[in-house]
């Protein structure tokens, strides 16, 4: 397509072979540079450069798979939940502790993304809960393609709870969108403060920060205000509960925080 | 981190572009890459270099657009220019800011020899 005009002519010239009769003058300021190299000389019968003006946003082919996967959760009342945070942080443990409790009352899977290893989902399934482990290999992130996928095997029930947990990382995952409802960064005191300035890209892309291992706090030098404020300067709408894992302290939050969610995906279910 | 599988989307596009327009050959790609894409460019450089090997873009040259990072700021209601996530508005000092522009990561523009 042609880059000045837009038609579709690749290689036509606009010059005026005829005599026009009229009393205005116009300028013809396409300027169609087809015949010139890069050098602005004309090279008769030698290939030359054009231009085509494409527009592809790089990850439309992921956005495009995690579209279908968010109508797959919108017409079934699914909730997706994609967990993210720095390995280590306790997302494990989080789900682990969540799912014992969640598995009473409501029907829920688990994706497993990591590098390496089925350990993960090894622990998972020890809990009751099905789970399927999904190896990136090299990769740094799960993509929408990889838990479209998962979640097929898995034969998610209507009106269930899937939670993804990314591959420990707070930094690539940020940029993929896997469909789902939100991501919740899980942040552990043990990290310090100031991640959410170091990698503000997560902490922007993430509605919920739960902010793991509440309990250390006597051990540490850990300003959980500020750590507060700091996910705030980077997004102002995130909200934050405060929790750990290990004692059940503030999960309770956790839990009506996921039951809230629930309800209106429910609700909001494409008939 | 991930700049490589984003050069692997890159050369699956130009593969595909070039299949549909019929082309053999793209000579330079023009990339708009936004502060907030995530990306790294001189990793996203060092990654197009390899994975265009055996393609249709084979040696060729890139050319990174950087635009520029703007957010809404709800206590001004306008438009102002931020350089990081964390910046205050340039104008009244709050973080109540919402990202507009800086987030682009696409294939702007190719050349191709005919």
């Amino acid at each position: 397509m042609c880059t000045v005009c837009g038609c579709n002519e690749t290689k036509h010239t606009h010059g005026h072979g005829h005599s026009h009769d009229h009393d205005y003058s116009h300028e013809h300021k396409h300027l169609h540079d087809y015949g010139k190299s890069e050098s602005g000389l004309h090279v008769a019968g030698m290939s030359q450069e054009k231009i085509i003006q494409v527009e592809i946003d790089i990850l439309a082919k992921n956005n495009n798979y995690a579209n279908q996967n968010r109508d797959f959760f919108r017409q079934n009342g699914i909730l997706a939940l994609n967990l993210v945070s720095s390995p280590g942080s306790g997302k494990t443990t989080t789900l682990e502790t969540t799912l014992k409790i969640l598995k009473k009352t409501i029907s829920l899977k688990v994706i497993e993304g990591d590098q390496q290893t089925t350990q993960d989902v090894d622990r998972i399934k020890k809990t009751g809960v099905e789970a399927i482990q999904v190896n990136t290999g090299k990769g740094c992130h799960l993509d929408a393609h990889m838990v479209g996928h998962a979640f097929e095997a898995l034969k998610l029930e209507e009106d269930s709870l899937l939670f993804i947990e990314n591959v420990g990382n707070l930094v690539c995952p940020a940029a993929f969108d896997l469909g789902e409802h939100c991501k919740v960064a899980i942040l552990s005191v043990t990290e310090g403060e100031d991640k959410p300035l170091k990698y503000p890209d997560m902490f922007a892309a993430a509605d919920l920060m739960l902010l793991n291992k509440i309990d250390l706090l006597p051990h540490l030098n850990f300003d959980v205000e500020r750590c507060i404020a700091y996910a705030r300067q980077v997004n102002p709408k995130i909200q934050v509960l405060q929790i750990s894992a290990t004692t059940g302290e503030g999960m309770d939050g956790w839990y009506q925080w996921i039951s809230a969610q629930m309800d209106s995906t429910k609700a909001f279910k494409a008939k | 981190m991930h700049e490589m599988s984003i050069c692997m989307g890159i050369v699956e596009s130009l593969e595909e572009t070039a299949r549909l327009n019929n082309y053999k050959a793209v000579d330079k790609v023009w990339l708009e890459i936004g502060p907030f894409s995530g990306v790294e460019i001189s990793a996203l450089t060092f990654g197009f270099e390899v994975s265009t090997r055996h393609t249709v873009a084979d040696g060729a040259t890139l050319e990174i657009i950087q635009t520029k990072a703007i957010a809404w700021c709800f206590n001004c209601d306008e438009s102002v220019s931020i350089t990081k996530r964390q910046d205050p508005c340039p104008k009244c000092g709050s973080h109540q800011l919402s990202v507009t522009g800086g987030e682009e990561l696409k294939i702007k523009q190719i050349s191709i020899k005919e």
